[in-house]
C-alpha cells in the first residue's frame, strides 16, 4: 500500500533533478524555466500528499495557488524571453551580460 | 490474486517511474521541442498520481492549466524562436558530474532527513473528502470559496496583470506600416471629415453672343 513516503520520495527525486539541470543546461533559458516548472511540480506533489494524508484541505488550496502563480510567471517569463531574443537575437545566458552581473 | 492496495502499489510505482524517466529527458534531450514534450508527459503522470492520492480536482486541473496552456506556451516560444542547437549545449559536459553530485548529496540529505524507517509507517487512511461526505472538489470549493477567499480573489489579480504584463512586454509598433486606427475611425468628428466654405453666390453667367433666332 502506498504510504507517505512513497509521495514525499518522488518529490524529492524530481526536485534533484531539477536542481541538476540548473548546472548541465546553463546556457538554455527555456530549459531552465522548465527546470523552475519541475520544481514547483515536485513541491505541489509534496502538498498534495500532506494534505491527504493528515486530511488537511488546505494543501490542496495551496497547490492551487502555486498553479495559479506558476502560470502568470511563466507567461512573463517566455514574454520576456520573446522580447530579449528580439533585441539580442540569442537566448544563450553567457551572451546576456549587459547588466555586466 | 492481487487486491486492491497492492494494486495502487504497483500503479503508483508504474506512474512515479514514468515521471520520473520523463523529468530525466527533460533535462537531457538535445532538442528543445522534444524536451517541452517530455515535460507534458511528466505533468500527464504527476496527474496520474495525483489521481492515486485521490485528488481529483487537481489533477484534471493539472492536464488543464499545464498540459492545455502553459506547455501550449512553451511549444509556441520554442517554435517561434529560431534558436542556434549548438551553442546551447556548450558545457554540457563539463557541467554534468558537478550536476550529477550535487543532485546526489542533495537527495542523500534529503532521503536521510525523511528516513526509511518511516517507509512504513504512514499509511493512506480515509479520504477526508469522503469522510465529510463530499466530492473532492466540493471539499476543495468549500475552503476556498470561505476560509481562502482573499487569496483567491488576489490570485485572479495576480492572473490579470500576468497577462497585462505578458501583453505589454511583447506589444511592439512598427514604424512604416499602413493599418486602421478603429479609435480613430471611431472618435471622428464631422468637421474633420467636410469643410463648410461661406461664399457669396455667383451671379448666372451673362450669354453674350447670343444667337439671333431664326
Amino acid at each position: 500500500m502506498i504510504t507517505l513516503s512513497h509521495f514525499i520520495v518522488l518529490g524529492a527525486v524530481l526536485f534533484c533533478i531539477a536542481v541538476a539541470s540548473l548546472f548541465i543546461n546553463r546556457k538554455n533559458v527555456i530549459v531552465l524555466l522548465m527546470s523552475i516548472e519541475l520544481m514547483l511540480l515536485a513541491v505541489n506533489i509534496n502538498f498534495v500528499a500532506f494534505s491527504r494524508f493528515l486530511g488537511d484541505v488546505a494543501g490542496q488550496v495551496f497547490v492551487f495557488f502555486i498553479l495559479t502563480v506558476a502560470a502568470a510567471e511563466t507567461a512573463i517569463g517566455l514574454a520576456i524571453l520573446v522580447l530579449l531574443f528580439r533585441n539580442r537575437s540569442t537566448i544563450n545566458i553567457a551572451q546576456i551580460d549587459s547588466m555586466k552581473g | 490474486m492481487i487486491d486492491s492496495s497492492m494494486f495502487q502499489l504497483v500503479c503508483f510505482y508504474a506512474f512515479a517511474a514514468v515521471t520520473v524517466g520523463a523529468a530525466l529527458g527533460v533535462i537531457t534531450l538535445r532538442n528543445t521541442v522534444h524536451a517541452v514534450l517530455s515535460l507534458v508527459l511528466t505533468f500527464f503522470s504527476t496527474a496520474c498520481i495525483w489521481l492515486l492520492a485521490e485528488a481529483e480536482f487537481l489533477a484534471i486541473a493539472l492536464i488543464v492549466v499545464y498540459v492545455g496552456a502553459v506547455m501550449v506556451l512553451f511549444l509556441f516560444v520554442v517554435m517561434m524562436l529560431d534558436i542556434k542547437q549548438e551553442h546551447l549545449r556548450e558545457g554540457f559536459i563539463r557541467y554534468l558530474p558537478v550536476g550529477i553530485i550535487i543532485a546526489l548529496v542533495m537527495l542523500g540529505e534529503m532521503l536521510a532527513l525523511i528516513g526509511v524507517r518511516a517507509m512504513h509507517m504512514a499509511v493512506m487512511g480515509a479520504n477526508p473528502a469522503t469522510v465529510a461526505g463530499v466530492s473532492n472538489t466540493e471539499w476543495l470549493g468549500h475552503a476556498l470559496y470561505t476560509q481562502f477567499l482573499l487569496p483567491f480573489e488576489i490570485a485572479a489579480l495576480i492572473l490579470t496583470v500576468g497577462v497585462v504584463a505578458a501583453v505589454a512586454l511583447t506589444l511592439r509598433h512598427r514604424g512604416g506600416v499602413r493599418h486602421q486606427s478603429a479609435a480613430q475611425q471611431v472618435a471622428v468628428k464631422p468637421s474633420d471629415r467636410i469643410r463648410i466654405v461661406k461664399m457669396a453666390a455667383e451671379r448666372p453667367a451673362q450669354d453674350k453672343n447670343q444667337e439671333p433666332t431664326p
